[in-house]
């Protein structure tokens, strides 16, 4: 096959693309470039889109002995990931941009542009494994490293785009991918993980939006609206946050408050117990499924953010959304994030959590 | 896709690299293994100043210069930078008031970028004048930029030729007009020698920028011809050489290769341009023949060097048809090439009014020395389809990926 390997500049994507290169594919490495405007080219050693990483991805490239192209996908990244990351965060909502990017520019519009090019797929260096099913279809699976898995952030691909996806990495652990990238001579081998949101290369994701949103000052409140303190704006807030929460007055009990809700109308954040964040019923909207679903009822597990745990629930397909019904309590859902229904280790599909409540106390 | 070459490269950008001459290989070799720094009093040295001098004799004589009036520098980009930066301050160290560079709105970065440093960073005032929709400078607008205070001018810098769509520009009316009001005039013909005739002394401006990799020599040396008279502020201070306006041991076996890259170059030049105009043409009529609504940019003929052609393909993205050339083995470029990779629209193609997406469709073709009938049909040959493929990809077509597709959600399970 003729591969496009999306190159990033980091150690997993560049093994990626040279086991893709091994087992025979005609592989290209391309980088994209996710922003144009030159001073987030500059600043942050990490992040996706700076110069160094750029040239650590063609360096790789002539490594393993392949073309190497920088595609400007700066315009579609823009709209589709950073636009949309702040909006969700001023609807009060807790979007995963990854997921976005996965969905909308890596096997969206580049791989559109690749495959009329004559391409025939993308490879990556995510953590996920894709199987043959029983029934003709591509199944896509949990990677064996658990502590790398990353099919939740896949788990907005449809069948479609994993027809034209390859996950070179998904059988090995991270330690095994990087004593192969030293052995291959790649420089990136030793090259720490990226673990924050590439576009904001301090990492201070508040202070990114503050910047980019008006402030939405509002007050912060308990359960039964005695306001406890302000705050700057809603956007710095998570459901389940419990830190920086700058709460003048200690709760009566003495325990650790958690952000319960947050109105971005009004600013209100609602602050509580841990027992009040529980929640057990999830809808879910936008559904995207990787296989032959929708079902009517599904017994599976659902992870509900990246690197959250797996959750017993039986999942409902109801019109356009999907009723998630949790059989042990979770705490700490936010609106935004997805809901990754696996059945076993495999991915069925996602949604994004439109809301999640607690079911009438029996 | 392999990243060894194929067999025969079809090799069309000779306006970012030219190959080597194999007589400037030899003549580097042999000068390499020879001892001595040009500025030691003994013999090695006295050895090795007799080579560079004569190095220096023969660009002179070839470039129509004095010797004395070639200074030596690393390339286009370090004396493009001198002359901006040397020039301002020295002409504002002797008048405050000179503070305004006149310049074309497409010159290359190693110019546009010194000056818009000089204008952050020292108060310049650049004004970057506009060009006709052919990619020629405006000279009523230099000549009223220029009349409207003559004195507070202190530097005219305007290319031969264009990098990117080639067109030749009036250096003869700007140095006209400058020289009315004693301003000297600086420009860079990085492109133009080799292709059309360059004659220092007889186009009579203050500094021209030449480099050795773009006529068939080595990269890493260039020269900046500069008028005995002409008073610069030097960049590279130490040893004192070149005049105390670059100072640096100099690196004879390059300048051994780029003297005789720059005869060769010269001495060629007049059949080599009518060759090359020759195939020029029918590369020209061979991509439109292939793709009819692809359009030239810049001036046909006379006006153009003779080694470049460049278009618009309308619908596509440059870097995608850059792209799938390649993997054919047919070279050629976007624009001027970007240390990041990052593909920029072009700003030759923005002061030429072209908007922003035809200028991300656009590719240069450039011919030199190697160029043969042979290169040009396998371009002719390639471009169409190419074309067509680029422009499914430009519209998004060919995806078959983006949107869930009922039939596949047929079954139910569970």
């Amino acid at each position: 096959m003729r591969v496009l390997a999306a190159m990033s500049g980091g150690v997993d994507s560049a093994v990626a693309a040279a086991r893709a290169a091994d087992v025979g594919h005609e592989v290209t490495g391309i980088h994209l470039a996710l922003s144009r405007n030159p001073k987030s080219y500059r600043s942050g050693a990490r992040g996706c889109c700076t110069i160094e990483d750029s040239n650590d991805a063609r360096r790789a490239a002539d490594v393993i002995g392949i073309p190497f192209y920088v595609w400007d996908m700066s315009d579609q990244f823009h709209t589709s990931v950073v636009e949309d990351f702040m909006s969700e965060y001023a609807e009060g909502r807790t979007p995963n941009p990854c997921l976005r990017c996965n969905e909308k520019i890596k096997f969206a519009a580049v791989l559109d542009r690749g495959v009329a090019l004559g391409f025939d797929a993308v490879a990556t260096g995510h953590y996920a494994q894709l199987r043959n099913g029983v029934d003709g279809l591509i199944e896509m699976h949990r990677a064996i490293d658990p502590g790398k898995d990353q099919s939740y952030v896949l788990g907005v691909l449809t069948q479609q785009q994993l027809a034209h996806s390859l996950f070179p990495l998904g059988s090995s652990t991270k330690t095994e991918v990087r004593a192969e990238a030293e052995r291959r001579g790649l420089s990136v081998a030793r090259k720490p993980d990226s673990h924050d949101i590439c576009f904001i290369s301090d990492g201070d994701t508040a202070g990114w939006l503050r910047e980019r949103l008006d402030a939405g000052e509002g007050e912060i409140v308990d359960t039964s609206g005695e306001v406890l303190g302000t705050h700057e704006g809603t956007f710095g807030f998570t459901i389940g946050q419990r830190r920086g929460l700058r709460l003048g007055k200690p709760a009566p009990d003495g325990k650790p408050r958690y952000v319960l809700d947050i109105e971005p109308v009004s600013g209100t954040v609602t602050v509580g117990a841990r027992e009040e964040l529980a929640v057990d019923h999830i809808i879910g909207i936008k559904p995207r499924w990787c296989g032959s679903e929708p079902f009517e009822e599904l017994a599976c597990t659902v992870q509900l953010r990246a690197h959250g745990e797996e959750h017993r629930a039986i999942a409902r397909v109801s019109g356009d959304d999907v009723q998630i019904e949790l059989i042990e309590p979770a705490s700490g859902i936010a609106p935004g994030q997805a809901a990754v229904v696996y059945d076993g280790t495999r991915v069925v599909g996602s949604a994004t959590i439109a809301s999640a409540r607690r079911r009438t106390l029996a | 896709m392999n990243d060894e070459l194929p067999v025969s490269v079809a090799y069309l950008d000779h306006a970012a690299t030219t190959p080597i001459y194999p007589e400037v290989v030899d003549a580097m070799a042999a000068q390499l293994a020879r001892l001595g720094n040009a500025s030691s009093l003994h013999g090695s040295g006295r050895a090795t100043r007799r080579i560079v001098e004569e190095s220096r004799e023969a660009i002179a004589a070839a470039l129509g210069a004095r010797p004395s009036e070639v200074v030596f520098t690393s390339g286009g980009t370090e004396a493009d930078n001198l002359a901006a930066k040397g020039f301002f301050w020295s002409r504002r160290h002797v008048d405050p008031r000179r503070t305004r560079i006149l310049t074309s709105a497409i010159e290359h970065h190693a110019m546009l970028d010194p000056l818009h440093w000089l204008a952050t960073h020292e108060g310049a005032e650049v004004e970057l004048l506009p060009v006709d929709a052919d990619g020629i400078l405006l000279i009523e607008a230099l000549r009223t930029s220029i009349e409207r205070d003559p004195e507070s001018v202190a530097l005219v810098s305007v290319m031969w030729a264009n990098n990117e769509v080639g067109t030749l520009q009036p250096i003869d009316e700007v140095v006209a007009l400058a020289g009315e009001h004693g301003i000297p005039v600086h420009t860079d013909a990085v492109q133009a020698l080799g292709q059309v005739p360059v004659d220092f002394a007889g186009v009579n401006v203050d500094a021209m920028t030449v480099t050795g990799h773009k006529v068939g020599g080595p990269f890493g040396v260039g020269a900046l011809l500069l008028r005995r008279e002409a008073d610069l502020v030097a960049l590279l201070h130490g040893g004192g050489q070149e005049r105390d306006v670059r100072s640096g041991t100099l690196d004879a076996p390059a300048i051994v290769g780029f003297a005789l890259a720059t005869e060769l170059a010269v001495k060629s030049q007049p059949t080599r341009a009518v060759e090359l105009a020759e195939l020029r043409d029918r590369l020209i009529s061979g991509v439109l023949d292939a793709v009819p609504d692809a359009q030239l940019n810049g001036l046909p003929d006379d006006a153009r060097l003779p080694g470049n052609a460049h278009f618009t393909f309308p619908g596509c993205q440059g870097d995608s048809l850059l792209m799938l050339l390649d993997a054919q083995g047919i070279e050629c470029s976007t624009g001027s090439a970007c240390s990041a990779g990052v593909p920029q629209a072009s700003h030759v193609l923005l002061a030429m009014s072209r908007d922003e997406a035809t200028a991300r469709a656009s590719l240069r073709f450039s011919l030199g020395h190697t160029s043969t009938a042979h290169d040009i049909e396998r371009l002719v040959e390639a471009i169409g389809p190419a074309v067509q493929r680029a422009r499914a990809a430009g519209l998004g077509a060919g995806s078959a990926t983006t949107s869930a597709s009922p039939a596949l959600f047929a079954g139910t399970s569970s």
